[in-house]
């Protein structure tokens, strides 16, 4: 037994096909009970690192462990891991029952507790009655759930899922986001979960990694990742941003000052060891954390001047593109539709001012 | 002004082809039951009258039905060898990575292409130098060679037609290898085991050439039909033989191509 906050843990864990590297040396822990996700673009090896916690690929370095115990020498059957797969992989020469009783015989269950857990499972995926259906007569939704049950009813340690909602329209996905998390608090299972759409992951995580070329470039709550971004890569890739070149040209008291690009003189929190006075840095700073205003704000905040490029509406804001002197590309704005930060003065091709409080702009290195 | 596509219009030429195709086929393999029925030693037109005597005659022809017993066993035994072979190198083929896997394959397809005589003289050489005796056992084992690359090429086109996903959620929630293929492989590549007996089975059964060299003193059923056609006497009992068995191999292999398709489709996981 492990203390709960390493209930899964990779050491240096690699795998390597032929010469491509697939997951390259990653190292993390997930807590018992969390909804852990796995994000990053296609063919970053989310899907490879899952199948080695099933057990389907061996790492070519490193071990994993669950709950304490290494993984490297069990076997896909004897894991405490059950898997939600991609396309469902439910078994088209069984209904829905046999489908989710499939694994209790190996756990060695009496008849009458099976025919319970079965009906339990489905009652809680939503899908009582469908016990004597084939796969080929669920829809996408029900599938997905069956799946979901078929995993679940074995009370697994970890279950993984990989991009289980990908097959699903919109609407029937964020209905399934929300149904998801909620199960996941109820059974209190550690979820390790796959996708690609960063949406979803903050949408749902307690954690996040965000992976690219099989590397772990951050892994934190999706609070931090929005916020406290570590580099470019992961700052890009989880929401929209507008970076700036600067270079530091003093650091006092926590606080930085620099020579941004366009922006002129700015200060701002500098908290890592890369800020250090000569530097060259990247500035971020969100859409949504920018103001335009028709005049200059008179409350201290950093500010300038600006021209309104095109607009787009996006329903529940509007993001404006504005550039300023100096500056190769636009800054994207997003301003609330009528949030207290809309100004109805706002032109088109008439001079405005930008500006950002301090405590929002965020440093990062240049790679 | 049609309501059919252009490419769906039924043309005129192609139908004449297809009958006079049919015919040829089948035609000369029809003459089989109707001499089989004619009243007359002697097979030639005009045709006399109806009779059931050959059939009557047939069945109590005893050297025959020992003969088409031969046949049977060998075609059983040999297809459900032949399957078994080919269920593992099907499996082998299409799951795992194998060194030299091309090379493997071809040389597994190649009775395939060979001429059964030069096999059949090759086999012959080899079991007499070997000291083995000529028997039904040997047969067998021929039919056993020519029929492995059928029986791969059924059952690989099965595998292929479904999804690898499904074997591994099969370990993941718990059954060992070994009760994956009995629980989730063997169901459903079923229908294909199944359509590869069959055909194995109609491979062996009117297998001549091989069973000519290699046969001992037990007839495997065509060598003692192609013996009885020296004596006229015997010819259209033969001929009743011959009817009754197009008839069975007719529903066979309609039944193996049936199964060869049936559901392929289904067992695969939509999404
Ligand atoms: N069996 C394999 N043999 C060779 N290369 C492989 C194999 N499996 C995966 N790869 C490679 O490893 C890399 C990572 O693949 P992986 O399937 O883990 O990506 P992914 O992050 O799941 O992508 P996606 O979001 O598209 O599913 C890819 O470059 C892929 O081509
Ligand atoms: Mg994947």
């Amino acid at each position: 037994m492990t203390s709960n906050n390493d209930f899964v843990s990779l050491t240096d864990v690699s795998k390597h096909f032929g010469s491509v590297v697939a997951v390259d040396h990653l190292s993390f822990t997930i807590s018992r009970g969390e909804f852990f996700s796995l994000l990053g673009p296609s063919g970053c090896g989310k899907t490879t690192l899952l199948r080695m916690l099933a057990g389907f690929e061996s790492p070519t370095t490193g071990e994993i462990y669950i709950d304490g115990a290494p993984m490297s020498e069990v076997p896909p059957h004897h894991r405490p891991t059950n898997m939600v797969f991609q396309n469902y992989a439910i078994f088209p020469h069984l209904n829905v029952r046999a489908n989710l009783a499939y694994g209790l015989r190996y756990d060695k269950i009496e008849k009458a507790e099976v025919g319970r857990r079965v009906e339990e499972a489905l009652e809680m995926v939503k899908l009582p009655g469908f016990g004597n259906r084939r796969s080929n007569e669920l829809s996408g939704g029900e599938r997905q759930r069956v799946a979901l049950a078929r995993a679940l009813i074995k009370r697994p340690k970890v279950l993984l899922l990989d991009e289980p909602l990908g097959a699903l329209d919109k609407k029937l996905r964020e209905e399934m986001q929300l149904e998801l998390r909620a199960l996941q608090e109820s059974v209190g299972i550690t979820f390790i979960f796959v996708t690609h759409d960063q949406e979803e992951a903050l949408t749902l995580s307690t954690r996040i990694a965000v992976m690219t070329r099989g590397k772990a470039l951050q892994v934190a709550s999706p609070k931090d990742l929005y916020n406290h971004p570590v580099s470019v890569e992961v700052a890009d890739f989880i929401g929209q941003m507008n970076f700036v070149e600067a270079q530091v040209m003093d650091v006092r008291n926590g606080e930085a000052v620099l020579d941004a690009t366009g922006l002129g003189k700015i200060t701002a929190p500098a908290s890592s060891d890369f800020v250090q006075k000569g530097a060259n840095i990247i500035v971020a700073i969100r859409p949504e954390k920018l103001i335009l205003s028709a005049e200059r704000r008179s409350d201290g905040l950093g500010a300038v001047q600006c021209t309104i490029k095109t607009s787009a509406y996006l329903g529940d804001r509007d993001h404006f593109y504005v550039s300023v002197d100096g500056c190769e590309k636009p800054f994207a704005v997003a301003i609330a539709e009528t949030g207290a930060n809309s100004d109805q003065s706002l032109d088109r091709q008439s001079i405005v001012w930008l500006s950002w409080a301090d405590e929002s702009l965020i440093l990062l290195p240049r790679d | 002004m049609t309501e059919v596509a252009y490419i769906d219009r039924p043309s005129r030429a192609l139908y004449f082809y297809a009958i006079l195709y049919l015919g040829f086929l089948y035609i000369p393999v029809l003459f089989l039951p109707m001499f089989s029925f004619n009243d007359n030693i002697y097979i030639a037109f005009p045709l006399k009258g109806f009779t059931t005597k050959w059939y009557m005659e047939m069945f109590n022809n005893q050297p025959m039905w020992a003969a088409l017993n031969n046949s049977f066993n060998v075609a059983c035994v040999s297809a459900a060898i032949a399957t078994l072979l080919g269920l593992f190198g099907a499996k082998a083929v299409t799951r795992y990575r194998i060194p030299g896997e091309k090379p493997i394959i071809f040389v597994i397809m190649l009775p395939m292409v060979v001429p059964y005589i030069i096999m059949g003289v090759a086999l012959l050489i080899l079991i007499t130098q070997l000291g083995f005796d000529l028997s039904l056992y040997t047969v067998t084992m021929a039919h056993v060679l020519i029929s492995v690359p059928f029986a791969m090429a059924t059952l690989i086109s099965r595998f292929e037609g479904f999804d690898q996903a499904l074997e591994e959620a099969s370990t993941d929630l718990g059954a060992s290898p070994l009760s994956t293929f009995w629980r989730v492989t063997l169901p459903l590549v079923f229908p294909g085991v199944l359509a590869s007996f069959l055909l194995c089975f109609t491979i062996s059964f009117d297998e001549f050439i091989m069973a000519y060299f290699l046969a001992g003193t037990d007839p495997t059923l065509p060598i003692f039909i192609w013996s009885q056609l020296r004596f006229p006497l015997r010819l259209p009992g033969v001929l009743a033989l011959g009817s009754l068995i197009l008839v069975v191999s007719f529903v066979v292999v309609f039944f193996s191509q049936w199964l060869r398709s049936y559901r392929v489709e289904k067992t695969q996981p939509g999404i």
